[in-house]
């Protein structure tokens, strides 16, 4: 067995994507759940660029940033490849991956938005990159980004909208309208339904509590 | 078996950074390449069509097919042309180091240097005294991650963090000139040396542009205010 520890967050989509990855490829790891306000020693040594959440500690060494872990796996377990193998394909696959990341401060601006105005703002920017991911990905009516399978950049793009259920409810604004992004809505229902997705999916009680907490924490510090 | 020798063109523009990293990729590997030289303030229509939603350069086009982001379309091309000298290194640890570090350029250095050319006073202090602890982070990590590094990260020849380092760094002067800064300097020893020998790499200095064009195109970026 690979000596393997995840240091991670649980409600983080940058550690669901490394614990769906293992999962996908059935990896067995150690889940060292990190508690953001005390990060461990290990972490901090590990990561003392950033001190962030995820890291991939293998035989002691780490690796830091999700996409780096799920590339670094990907090509220590070719099991259940999650990169496609075309070059080009892949070069797309890394596209798109780099595009969902540009949602993430539209997100972390609707989260801490303090007023309908700037919530409707920021919804409206989720909603013109919702739509190239609609038109752009997929038009031909895919199941996944990956095809007929999910791969990486249904993880990625998953991870982010696993959290987006939470702004969702936190927020309580809708913003995966199935009628204005039907392909985008159904791709959605269709990963969260992938058996191991399924079995390692966020509680959605528990996100909300979870990020509840975070944010008083956070505006009451400010 | 695709044709790999097949039209590859760049679409570009010269005083940018992330078209030279491709320029000096595709000279490294000997694949040759045409080069289409963008207007900025008034982009082709190929180049709108190749990347419609981030309108921007690089753009590599291999075989009719566009490949945008420039980390992208260097591994790209360390895929596709995977004779040597490869970018990446192979082992896959260091490759996630590689990884990491390019990343941290792209996230972390490039995103403040263009600001720091617009600031004033002491907003620009900050962000010099800013750059320099990012260029301290770097040299540490390089020690740490390339113990064993000869002149270039690959040893004797460069990958993609000396493209990634020497467009950045060759013309450390100029921007130290334009900002009256000095952030690569013999304080960090390890990366003063590696930008320097990059200076004197041939293919660096057959592909970036000199100094003095650098200089001029960094002063009409700068606000024509005076210092406060």
């Amino acid at each position: 067995m690979a000596d393997l520890k995840l240091h991670g967050f649980w409600y983080s989509p940058y550690t669901m994507r490394v614990v769906w990855t293992l999962k996908l490829k059935g990896i067995s790891y150690e889940n060292i759940e990190e508690d953001r306000y005390n990060k461990s020693p290990q972490l901090l040594e590990y990561n003392p660029v950033h001190k962030k959440t995820p890291v991939l500690v293998h035989g002691g060494k780490p690796i830091c940033e999700s996409m780096v872990i799920v590339e670094y796996i990907d090509e220590l377990w070719p099991q259940n490849p999650l990169l496609p193998h075309d070059p080009y394909q892949r070069a797309q696959a890394k596209f798109w991956i780099a595009y969902a990341e540009q949602m993430v401060p539209v997100k972390t601006a609707m989260i801490f938005s303090t007023n309908a105005e700037e919530k409707e703002k920021a919804v409206e920017k989720t909603w013109e990159h919702f739509k190239i991911l609609e038109d752009h990905c997929l038009a031909d009516k895919r199941e996944f980004f990956g095809g007929e399978k999910i791969n990486i950049v249904d993880i990625a793009i998953g991870s982010l909208f696993a959290f987006l259920v939470t702004i969702e409810d936190l927020k309580q604004v809708k913003i995966l309208v199935a009628e204005k992004f039907p392909r985008l809505h159904l791709w959605f229902d269709n990963f969260k339904n992938v058996p191991i997705i399924k079995e390692n999916f966020p509680d959605r009680e528990k996100m909300l509590a979870t990020m509840k907490y975070i944010l008083q924490r956070r505006l009451a510090s400010s | 078996m695709e044709d790999k020798l097949s039209e590859v063109v760049l679409f570009g523009s010269w005083y940018s950074p992330y078209t030279s990293r491709v320029k000096l990729a595709l000279k490294l590997k000997g694949i040759p390449f045409k080069y289409v030289e963008e207007n900025l303030s008034n982009k082709s229509e190929l180049l709108l069509k190749y990347n419609p939603i981030h309108k921007k350069v690089p753009v590599l086009l291999h075989n009719g097919m566009p490949i945008c982001e420039s980390l992208i379309i260097l591994e790209y091309i360390d895929e596709v042309w995977n004779h040597a000298p490869k970018l990446l290194p192979e082992d896959p640890y260091q490759r996630s180091r590689v990884r990491f570090w390019a990343n941290y350029t792209d996230q972390k250095i490039m995103p403040a240097s263009y600001p720091l050319l617009l600031l004033k006073g002491e907003k620009k202090q900050k962000a010099i005294e800013d750059m320099e602890e990012m260029q301290r982070v770097l040299e540490e990590g390089i020690k740490q991650d390339f113990p064993e590094q000869f002149s270039f990260f690959n040893g004797k020849t460069i990958g993609l963090l000396d493209i990634f380092m020497g467009v950045n760094c060759y013309n450390y002067k100029a921007f130290h000139e334009v900002t009256n800064s000095e952030i690569i300097g013999p304080k960090n020893p390890k990366i003063f040396m590696w930008v320097n020998a990059l200076k004197e790499h041939p293919l660096m200095k057959d592909t970036l542009p000199p100094h003095d064009k650098v200089v001029a195109m960094l002063k009409t970026m700068i606000a024509p205010t005076p210092d406060v």
